[in-house]
């Protein structure tokens, strides 16, 4: 029988494929937002596989103020992303100096 | 039986396209991708029995986020190629670093549901019997968490006026709407009486 347990290890490895994503891609600030997406998608599976198994519904509650704060986090991001290409044509993640942090 | 295949086919799909979304050359590829993993995440959310959410990562993730990636993604023109340039000499650390990571949040998994010492009458909101999942959801977000309900569409809205904000750009050249000149303007400003002899015309 499918338990909490299966539903954890799927969401641990959806968490690290996201942190591998950001390792292998760490010059593509776009597949960089997208291993994010995935990462905050294993924490709504883990809220969604608790939430279930112990009868309780505010991990569900919380797992949608977590997508909420995603879609507001990809808008942002994108939006930065599409005036930094505007001003210097380039994404590439080594050039972003500007500010010499 | 039937819910055990539909879960190992759903985790299967959704950890190989996660997989795909990291590693495809193209990023409208890895979009795609994305947008595999979000379906099948929706499908184990369904098996979990939580429709509500499945319904959510349908409707916010798959047409909205991942529609906005595909929007950027076409928009900027870039050659990708050259941002793969580090992925073969990452590979051998991240992998190493990412066996790590699953080992010791599976290891913690496995520990937290073996002490089996959940005490399940503290829980703040127990799923109600014969009420359907999105009913219980509302009940509950409408009364004991409508302010936290209410503060997320507050993030959703500084997150709409940031996006417009940061994107918006006045160009030359174009005649925007002037709507203080517009009602401003009287009558006796627009129109002009002229009695014109005949034969001669008007002069505008």
């Amino acid at each position: 029988m499918i338990g909490l347990t299966h539903y954890i290890v799927v969401g641990a490895i959806l968490f690290t494929m996201g942190v591998l994503g950001i390792f292998l891609n760490r010059k593509n600030i776009i597949v960089i937002l997208m291993a994010i997406e995935l990462i905050l998608l294993a924490v709504n599976i883990n809220l969604v596989a608790f939430s279930a198994a112990l009868d309780d519904l505010v991990g569900q509650v919380f797992a949608m103020f977590v997508l909420t704060v995603a879609a507001g986090e990809a808008a942002v991001g994108l939006a930065i992303l599409v005036i930094y290409f505007r001003g210097r044509g380039t994404i590439a993640v080594d050039d972003v100096n500007r500010m010499k942090g | 039986m039937i819910q055990a295949i539909a879960f190992y086919l759903f985790a299967i799909v959704v950890i190989a396209a996660a997989a795909m979304t990291i590693s495809a050359r193209n990023p409208v590829h890895s979009v795609l991708w994305l947008i595999l993993a979000f379906f099948n995440a929706a499908g184990l959310m369904v098996l979990m029995g939580a429709e509500f959410i499945a319904m959510l990562l349908v409707i916010v993730y798959v047409g909205a986020v991942a529609v906005l990636f595909l929007f950027v993604v076409m928009m900027l023109d870039i050659d990708f190629a050259e941002f793969r340039a580090g992925f073969v000499r990452y590979l051998p650390v991240g992998l190493a670093l990412a066996v790590l990571l699953v080992v010791e949040i599976i290891f913690y998994g496995f520990a937290v549901w073996q002490t089996d010492s959940l005490q399940l009458a503290r829980r703040v909101a127990p799923t109600p019997e014969s009420v359907p999942n999105i009913q219980a959801i509302g009940d509950l977000l409408y009364t004991r968490y409508l302010f936290v309900f209410e503060g997320a569409g507050l993030v959703l809205l500084v997150a709409m006026i940031g996006a417009i904000v940061l994107t918006q750009r006045q160009r030359g050249g174009t005649r925007p709407q002037n709507i203080a000149r517009q009602n401003a303007r009287r009558p006796w400003e627009a129109i002009r009486k002229v009695q014109p002899p005949v034969g001669q015309g008007v002069e505008l």
